[in-house]
């Protein structure tokens, strides 16, 4: 356990660093991009020069960028958000409100492709070269090569016009009243569109890294020896090749989270999942500045994590890896 | 262009009344609207604030118009285009200094308190004129609000105001929400602006961010025996497609403000039980319009000006971009107005030799590769139809040498590229016509505007004939002479192009053909629904 606690100390020294960096960067970035807030609301509002004025005023934008990046980072260090203007109310709550329909989504999504991507990875390496092999590998390519939004649509069309197996949106019935068990399959009927066209995306990724590692792992000599020793191929393929093969999917699954979070604004636009990625996108043409730095940093505080979890997760399946990180 | 596509099944539905009305005699073609039921619509917007009394806008009016409700609304057939609601009677003094508005007896808000004609000066003094959008230029001499008994409200102002724009601004401008829970804390900061309390059909129940709004029946309402539904749903649909698949899935039973792309309609309206429905926009027009920067020489050159008119093909535009679904302009007042618009102007032919002929004239040459200078064409992101007319008219230029460099920006950036840093040569835009010139068509043409104020005059022009006429325009208290003001002003922009204007439109509606009472007021999307039923 010392091993892992030593690694989060580490990680987490670090990980400050990276998200002043993310604040900063994307506060800048923000900055720089023509018209603010004001502009934005004005839009579908008009106005005149004095109702423009009074709003900069309200909404704190005829301080200088600089007053207004300090202030956010002070109050930051107090654990404070600070208030929305597109939803006139303290950011953590938007975001806590969209929070978990992302988490779910991502997670489903993430469970999908690398479990099913793991899975059919396997039963192709296998055995390498051949039929099946062949087929799952151009197979998982072509579906790696198609548009998110695109598979997105005719996912649509197919089970949610035609066939109505499934909603074509949201993330549960509108004001059903459903209660727990209820509630939940309502949620999942819900997501199984949109985890599908986020999963499957990224599947093709597990599946061709399990397939080529465990492609490389067969002409080891321990599995030489391993067949030498007549073991069933069953395990010699579970048990020695494919365990081999496993370690550099977990650290995809790490550098991937980022990925799937990227992936989730449109889907979640395309299902109307009320989800961050969305809230990010919105927050972007509203020029809402502190909730999208809200949400950057949300979602920088959950990549971190995850890739802690994973080089935690890593340093039990793979002794050697954590022993010469805690010596480090 | 027919104006509502009769489906398959409104058809038979008519058919087979006519059969049962040989056995029954009394039924005719006037249905008994049925009770209940849950009308579910799509919304692609979340407004920040619901209150239509501080943001009168389109988006906030389609939620709020059924919860909040107006002096008077717009109809197609009610005296002056107008129908009573929280008003019965409204009356302007000859010397434009005084409107009298007797109010509806009996009406009471959500929480039970009663209407009365505090509220209407409340709102009127406290938030139409300081804080509303449009309230601030219409009722900027708006000085005291008498309330000599609880159903009359007087409006005082300190200089003649003609009572025809009190009269065209009522439906989108006069909105009355209750004295007793705006009165204690600051107005903009009000919960109700997010929770909006009213005196309309239906009462709002919850607001859930990204997925849903939830209005609910108001069983006290004025008018007895209405509101037919029971709950209106506006489900948040934020792609451009989900709109039409969810209608095709039967998930939702209307998609107003052309949720359902243009391109889209043509197979959608031959889905078995919907129906396109162009009515109900009358009074919502938007205009395509070029706007110019005069500041630039070349583009302060009327002759450079007018070769740009001539080389629009304002009918292709109307067939290509607009699907059919758009009218071509003459002006700067829409060929729908039944009160202001005249055809008496200038028009301009499309005619690309005539265009090169006036380049030719203003000493604008083409160079050795065919150009004579270059521009920077700024469209509009609000709506696919301007972002296209910015392709074409990148073209239409091409053909008379002129070099248009688009500039694609999102909303924002456009906002300020155009109406606060003026860095643009040409933008295309879309303002809107709101029934009175006054409200916010003069605005578009008239010098000394500050800079940063949207959709006004940022090009930078001046025209002391055209500023003196919108003046005395706005001054002028008898409606005919007033109204003829109006003519002049279209003539006098028609012939100077301060703007170009190249076509209308307005939106669109698919609506499942269950629902019934739809489109049946100039402003239908954005009014109060409370005689909408469903079929069963």
């Amino acid at each position: 356990m010392t091993r892992a606690l030593i690694l989060l100390r580490r990680r987490l020294i670090g990980s400050v660093f990276v998200l002043l960096i993310v604040v900063i960067g994307t506060f800048l970035l923000l900055e720089a991009a023509p018209g603010d807030a004001v502009d934005a609301y004005i839009v579908s509002t008009g106005g005149d020069a004095g109702m423009i004025e009074l709003l900069r005023h309200r909404w704190g934008l005829d301080q200088s960028a600089l007053t207004r990046l300090a202030n956010y980072l002070w109050a930051l260090l107090h654990l404070d958000l600070g208030q929305s203007v597109t939803f006139s109310g303290p950011i953590r709550d938007v975001i806590l409100e969209r929070l978990p329909n992302t988490l779910l989504l991502m997670g489903s999504a993430t469970a999908l492709s690398f479990g099913l991507g793991s899975a059919l990875g396997i039963y192709a390496g296998a055995r390498p070269g051949s039929f099946r092999d062949r087929f799952l590998s151009i197979g998982s390519l072509a579906l790696y090569a198609v548009p998110g939004f695109w598979l997105a649509l005719v996912l649509i069309i197919i089970f949610a016009v035609d066939l109505r197996w499934f909603p074509i949106g949201g993330i549960e019935s509108i004001a059903s009243g459903k209660t727990g068990l209820d509630r939940a399959a309502d949620i999942a009927r819900h997501l199984i569109l949109p985890v599908s066209a986020l999963g499957f995306i990224y599947l093709a990724l597990y599946l061709r890294m399990m397939r080529a590692g465990m492609a490389e792992v067969w002409r080891q000599d321990f599995v030489l020896a391993a067949r030498a020793k007549g073991l069933s191929r069953r395990r010699i393929v579970l048990a020695h090749v494919a365990r081999n093969a496993l370690l550099p999917l977990v650290t995809m699954l790490g550098l991937q989270s980022a990925q799937m979070l990227g992936g989730s604004v449109v889907i979640e636009s395309v299902f109307s999942v009320p989800g961050l990625g969305r809230l990010a996108q919105e927050a972007v043409a509203a020029r809402d500045t502190p909730l999208l730095l809200g949400i950057i940093l949300v979602s920088a505080v959950l990549v971190i994590a995850i890739n802690l979890l994973v080089d935690i997760a890593y340093a039990f399946l793979d002794p050697r890896v954590g022993a010469s990180e805690a010596s480090a | 262009m027919s104006n509502v596509t009769i489906s398959r099944r409104t058809v038979l539905a008519g058919s087979a009344l006519l059969l049962a009305s040989t056995a029954l005699p009394t039924i005719g073609w006037a249905q008994t609207p049925k009770k209940g039921g849950r009308l579910v619509v799509a919304a692609d917007s979340e407004p920040r604030n619901l209150n239509p009394a501080i943001v009168a806008s389109n988006g906030v009016f389609f939620i709020s118009s059924k919860i909040v409700e107006t002096l008077a609304e717009a109809s197609f057939d009610g005296k002056d285009g107008l129908d009573p609601r929280l008003a019965t009677s409204w009356e302007g003094a000859a010397d434009g200094l005084s409107v009298t508005f007797k109010l509806r007896e009996g009406v009471k808000w959500h929480d039970g308190k009663p209407f009365t004609s505090a509220d209407v000066a409340f709102s009127a003094l406290q938030i139409w004129k300081p804080l509303q959008n449009l309230g601030r230029t219409v009722f900027k001499d708006l000085e005291a609000v008498d309330t000599p008994d609880e159903l009359t409200a007087v409006f005082k102002f300190a200089k003649p105001t003609p009572f025809q724009l009190i009269r065209n601004a009522l439906p989108a401008l006069s909105s009355v929400v209750p004295k007793h829970i705006y009165e204690t804390g600051k107005i903009d900061e009000n919960p109700a602006n997010n929770a909006p309390v009213g005196t309309g059909p239906f009462k709002f129940v919850e607001h859930k961010s990204g997925e849903y709004y939830r209005l609910e029946k108001n069983a006290d309402y004025w008018v007895k025996n209405q509101p037919y539904l029971d709950e209106i749903i506006y489900q948040v649909l934020p792609d451009r497609t989900s709109a039409a698949s969810a209608l095709e899935a039967e998930e939702i039973q209307l998609a107003a403000f052309s949720a359902v792309p243009l391109a889209d309609l043509d197979r959608i309206s031959k889905v078995p039980g919907l129906k396109v429905v162009t009515k109900g926009y009358e009074g919502l027009t938007y205009q395509l319009v070029v706007e110019i920067n005069h500041r630039r020489r070349e583009l302060a050159d009327l002759k450079v000006r007018q070769a740009i008119v001539h080389a629009i093909d304002k009918d292709f535009v109307v067939k290509t971009v607009f699907l059919g679904y758009a009218a071509t302009a003459t002006g700067p007042v829409p060929k729908n107005d039944p009160q202001f618009y005249t055809a008496d102007v200038p028009t301009y032919a499309f005619d690309v030799a005539k265009a090169n002929a006036l380049l030719d004239e203003a000493g604008y040459n083409k160079g050795d590769d065919g150009k004579r200078f270059s521009l920077k064409l700024l469209p509009a992101p609000y709506f696919n139809e301007t972002k296209q007319f910015g392709d074409y008219l990148r073209q239409a230029l091409a053909a008379i040498g002129i070099d248009a460099q688009l500039v694609n920006n999102d909303s924002a950036a456009h906002i300020k590229a155009v109406y606060t840093d003026h860095a643009f040569d040409l933008a295309v835009g879309p303002p809107v016509f709101r029934g009175d010139p006054a409200i916010s068509t003069t605005i578009l043409v008239q010098s000394g505007i500050p800079d940063g104020v949207p959709f006004s005059n940022q090009g930078g022009y001046k025209n002391d004939e055209l500023d003196a006429l919108i003046a005395k325009a706005s001054e002028t208290l008898d409606p005919a002479a007033r109204t003829e003001l109006y003519r002049e002003f279209q003539r006098q922009v028609a012939t100077d192009l301060p703007l170009i204007n190249v076509a209308e439109w307005s939106f669109i509606s698919v609506i499942k053909d269950t629902v019934a009472n739809v489109a049946n007021n100039p402003r239908w999307a954005v009014s109060n629904w409370a005689d909408t039923w469903l079929e069963t």
